[in-house]
């Protein structure tokens, strides 16, 4: 079994046994933590197919994390709180914002693509501060979690818990078969060479605005977890710098690599964690890391398991 | 089969394409020479898309592409090779011709079957890499081949998407006279199934290939016929054989 | 609203946009010049503000203290450009994303180690407080017509800089073919040194002409460095024409958008609506201009560049 495999295995299994390990040490703060790394691993997974697949970095991914996250927030509020509206209404706004927005963003190539996806984000992020109904800048506490079809799965800890591990795996798998898919094929090589796959008759344009509706989709679900796991919901989640942020999980994860994106998310969530017990300033600390990992530092952390470029 | 009619292209004051009209018949060999800076690279980019013309239209198989973009023009059944060497460096051999082939196998908007592992679509990817002596270098990556393989498997892409006419962009640019003759070889062959537009400054080739030579000189058609006709065409010679073949 | 209202916010977008030239200034060059995308430009701002408040405190006389800023805002610039930012050049434009992004992570961090979370503020120096009667009965803070002509000012500056002088010849030519420039035999790295200097220097000197206005806060750079990016990418990479056009327009749309765009929807549509839209649509009218822009010229106003 390959390195990135075997360390992934690894780290499902801690992930399911987190729940248990938390009696011992954590309680109910680890679960919690836990459960906001998994979550930003799926939105960083959904990026990476981005970035990592098809070449187009975008900055504004923050943007679908907190389109599901608004979604499931005011439906709630609003008394429409079964997942079974929620989810459909998450999937429906998402693909109509990925479609407008892809496809005005891909007549851009390059510099100007990573600024008008970061220019899309901010009209949701300032679009976000706006409703006043529903918190402005502030943001809005939920007093409930979404009913999972009304089984009551969200009630418990536990069970939203592995609601989101379970999410994880899926999405893993999901895209993992994507990627290997003829769609990901096309993907894959019109990131090496547009020109080229454009003259063997596909349109570029056509998949990767595919693309970045499939990535905007499962980071507008990751959004959907993350309401019910923060139960609260705030502009702030798609804000620039969280996009940045997804970026940096995708990166230093290994863009591109077999399990990088979530590998990226764990380590960062569990590194700020780390440094901010060490010091209030971790900032401090953690700033200087992400520029001397940039430096040198290649293929991130899933390179370094596995040296070999995962096709 | 493919007719360029009465094509017209300007840069600024620059008049690049000055009503060119040529075609292709089916079955045969067309060549188009000229000087540098004639305007020939101008013209292939109108035909496979990626420039509008100003004025004129463009027929393939009888309907007109003059406002298709490249990829339904390739969906049409035109297939090109590039003057700079254009493959997908990261791929393996195969998979460069085995997306030519995906192309067309049925909708590529499919999302969870692993394409890899595909026997049609990679028996197939198989017998174009053979056409060109490349078999054994089908699990090595596209950028680990030398100059002469990246040439032929351009030549293996373009076969592999089934074309009906081939567009082929200075294929021997960058070629020793060794590796130029022996694929002077294989175009001969491949002439036989498809129709070919041939760009090419190398005049053997030219002239051991092309049925009918088109010479373009300033953006205009300045002579158009045999091999030998154009041989002995005062203005052709003047502009561009004078130096260089005879 | 009235004529004097609206003349002072279009005043107020005047400034607002030559503010945002001097940003937008460094970083349309050394986007232009070396292709590097520098997030960490909006930390610039910050910390000349930053400045020019610890060099007030300390000298108590105000022109000092903004000379010592913009001096120490040059060699900060130039100790990051040695130190970090030259060996990021050839490297993709994500490093260069990440890199930047955790010098904003420690800087921010250390100013607040430094001075507090708490907004600093500072008032004007004596001969630029009070206001100013630009016509009958239109009275204008002297500071903001003091910023207004400092603007302009440097703009002047670096048109003739650009267009006069042979540095400034090299740098159209960088941002245009850099390949060429560094054929001709020039020091390369010289001259990306200087233009990074340079432009780290106006950012200081914004954000110290700033500070008396909006006060030197931590993370004041963040917002105003997605902004300046709206600049240069509507006016162009790497065109200083543009970014001046385009900071002018920036500052425009964004003051004059946030006091009319709720009026203007109150005339056809209900009072509350108007007021729940109107600031939403107002802080995003920039992002729809930026949008819009790229819609129709997807390599922005003036492309200093064929292609990128």
């Amino acid at each position: 079994m390959r390195g990135a495999n075997l360390a992934a295995l690894v780290i499902f299994a801690l992930l399911a046994a987190t729940p248990w390990l938390a009696e011992f040490w954590g309680g109910s703060y680890l679960i919690s933590l836990v459960m906001k790394a998994m979550i930003l691993g799926i939105a960083a997974l959904s990026l990476d197919l981005l970035i990592g697949h098809a070449g187009m970095v975008s900055f504004g991914h923050a943007a679908f994390v907190g389109i599901g996250a608004y979604t499931t927030g005011i439906m709630i509020t609003e008394g429409a709180p079964d997942l079974s509206a929620i989810l459909p209404v998450t999937i429906a706004i998402a693909t109509a914002f990925a479609l407008v927005t892809g496809a005005i963003s891909l007549r851009t190539s390059g510099v100007y693509f990573i600024m008008i996806t970061l220019a899309f984000g901010q009209m949701v992020f300032f679009t976000m501060s706006s409703l006043s109904d529903y918190g402005g800048d502030d943001g809005l506490t939920l007093w409930e979690r979404a009913d999972a079809f009304g089984t009551g799965l969200f009630d418990s800890d536990t069970g939203l818990f592995y609601t989101i591990l379970a999410t994880l795996i899926v999405v893993t798998l999901l895209l993992r078969r994507i990627v290997g898919s003829r769609f990901g094929r096309v993907l894959r090589a019109a990131k090496q060479n547009p020109t080229r796959v454009e003259s063997m008759g596909y349109s570029v344009f056509a998949y990767r605005l595919t693309a970045y509706v499939i990535a905007g989709i499962i980071a507008a679900l990751a959004g959907v977890l993350f309401a019910n796991q923060s139960e609260f919901i705030s502009p702030a989640t798609a804000a620039w710098q969280r996009s940045g942020d997804l970026i940096i999980m995708v990166v230093l994860g290994g863009m591109g690599l077999r399990h990088g994106a979530l590998f990226g998310a764990l380590a960062i969530v569990l590194l700020e964690e780390g440094l901010s017990t060490l010091t209030h300033d971790w900032r401090l600390i953690f700033g200087p890391m992400l520029v001397l990992m940039v430096l040198y530092t290649k293929g991130g952390i899933a390179g370094l398991l596995e040296p070999r470029r995962d096709t | 089969m493919l007719s360029l009619v009465n094509l017209d292209k300007h840069f600024g004051a620059l008049h690049v394409t000055d009503n060119v009209s040529l075609d292709l018949r089916p079955g045969e060999c067309h060549a188009l020479i000229g000087p540098n800076g004639a305007g020939k690279t101008t013209l292939i980019h109108q035909i496979s898309g990626t420039l509008q013309p100003d004025s004129g239209q463009i027929l393939f198989n009888g309907s007109d592409i003059t406002a298709l973009p490249p990829h339904r023009r390739a969906q049409a059944g035109l297939g090109r090779t590039f003057q700079i060497t254009s493959i997908l460096p990261e791929f393996t051999v195969l998979e460069n011709v085995a997306l030519a082939v995906q192309a067309r196998r049925g909708s590529s908007f499919r999302f969870l079957r692993t394409v890899a592992k595909n026997r049609q679509i990679n028996n197939r990817a198989l017998e174009c890499l053979a056409l060109f002596t490349l078999t054994d270098r089908a699990d090595r990556p596209a950028s680990a081949l030398s100059h002469g393989e990246k040439r032929l498997l351009e030549l293996a892409i373009a076969i592999a998407g089934e074309p009906e006419a081939l567009l082929l962009d200075e294929p021997m640019a960058g070629m020793g006279k060794e590796e130029s003759a022996t694929l002077t070889e294989t175009l001969l062959t491949l002439k036989r199934d498809y129709p070919i537009l041939l760009v090419e400054h190398d005049m053997d080739a030219v002239f051991a290939l092309a049925d009918r030579v088109s010479v373009l000189v300033y953006g205009q058609i300045v002579a158009t016929g045999s091999p030998d006709e154009v041989r002995a065409n005062p203005q052709a010679r003047a502009a561009y054989l004078g130096d260089e073949a005879c | 609203m009235s004529t004097t209202l609206f003349l002072i916010q279009l005043l107020n977008g005047v400034q607002l946009g030559l503010l945002l030239f001097l940003i937008s200034a460094g970083l349309t060059l050394v986007f232009g010049v070396m292709g590097f995308i520098n997030l960490a430009h909006g930390v610039q701002y910050m910390i000349g503000a930053y400045l020019l408040v610890a060099f007030y405190s300390v000298t108590g006389h105000f022109m000092a203290a903004m000379l010592l800023a913009m001096l120490a805002a040059l060699v900060i610039g130039l100790l990051l450009e040695v130190f970090i930012f030259r060996h990021l050049y050839d490297r993709d434009h994500l490093d260069q994303v990440l890199v930047t992004f955790g010098i904003i992570i420690f800087l921010n961090q250390l100013v607040k180690v430094i001075w507090g979370a708490t907004p600093l503020t500072l008032d004007p120096p004596e001969f630029l407080s009070g206001s100013f009667q630009l016509v009958e009965g239109l009275m204008y803070p002297t500071y903001r017509v003091a910023i207004i002509v400092a603007g302009l000012a440097v703009a002047l500056l670096l048109w003739l800089l650009v267009t006069r002088t042979k540095l400034g010849m090299l740098v159209r030519a960088g941002s245009t073919n850099a390949e060429m420039v560094s054929a001709l035999g020039v020091n390369i790295h010289r001259l990306f040194m200087v233009v990074f200097g340079f432009g780290a220097m106006l950012a200081g000197f914004a954000g110290a002409l700033a500070a008396p206005i909006f006060s030197a806060e931590p993370g004041m750079g963040d917002d105003l460095l997605i902004v300046a990016f709206v600049v240069i990418i509507i006016g162009g990479i790497g065109s200083i024409r543009g970014a001046f056009i385009a900071a002018i327009l920036v500052g425009l749309v964004d003051t004059l958008g946030r006091s009319m765009v709720t009026d203007i929807l109150k005339l056809f549509m209900d009072a509350s609506a108007a007021n729940q839209i109107g600031p939403a649509l107002a802080s995003m009218a920039i992002y729809v201009l930026m949008a819009a822009v790229l819609f129709f010229k997807p390599t922005g106003l003036f492309p200093a560049r064929a292609s990128r």
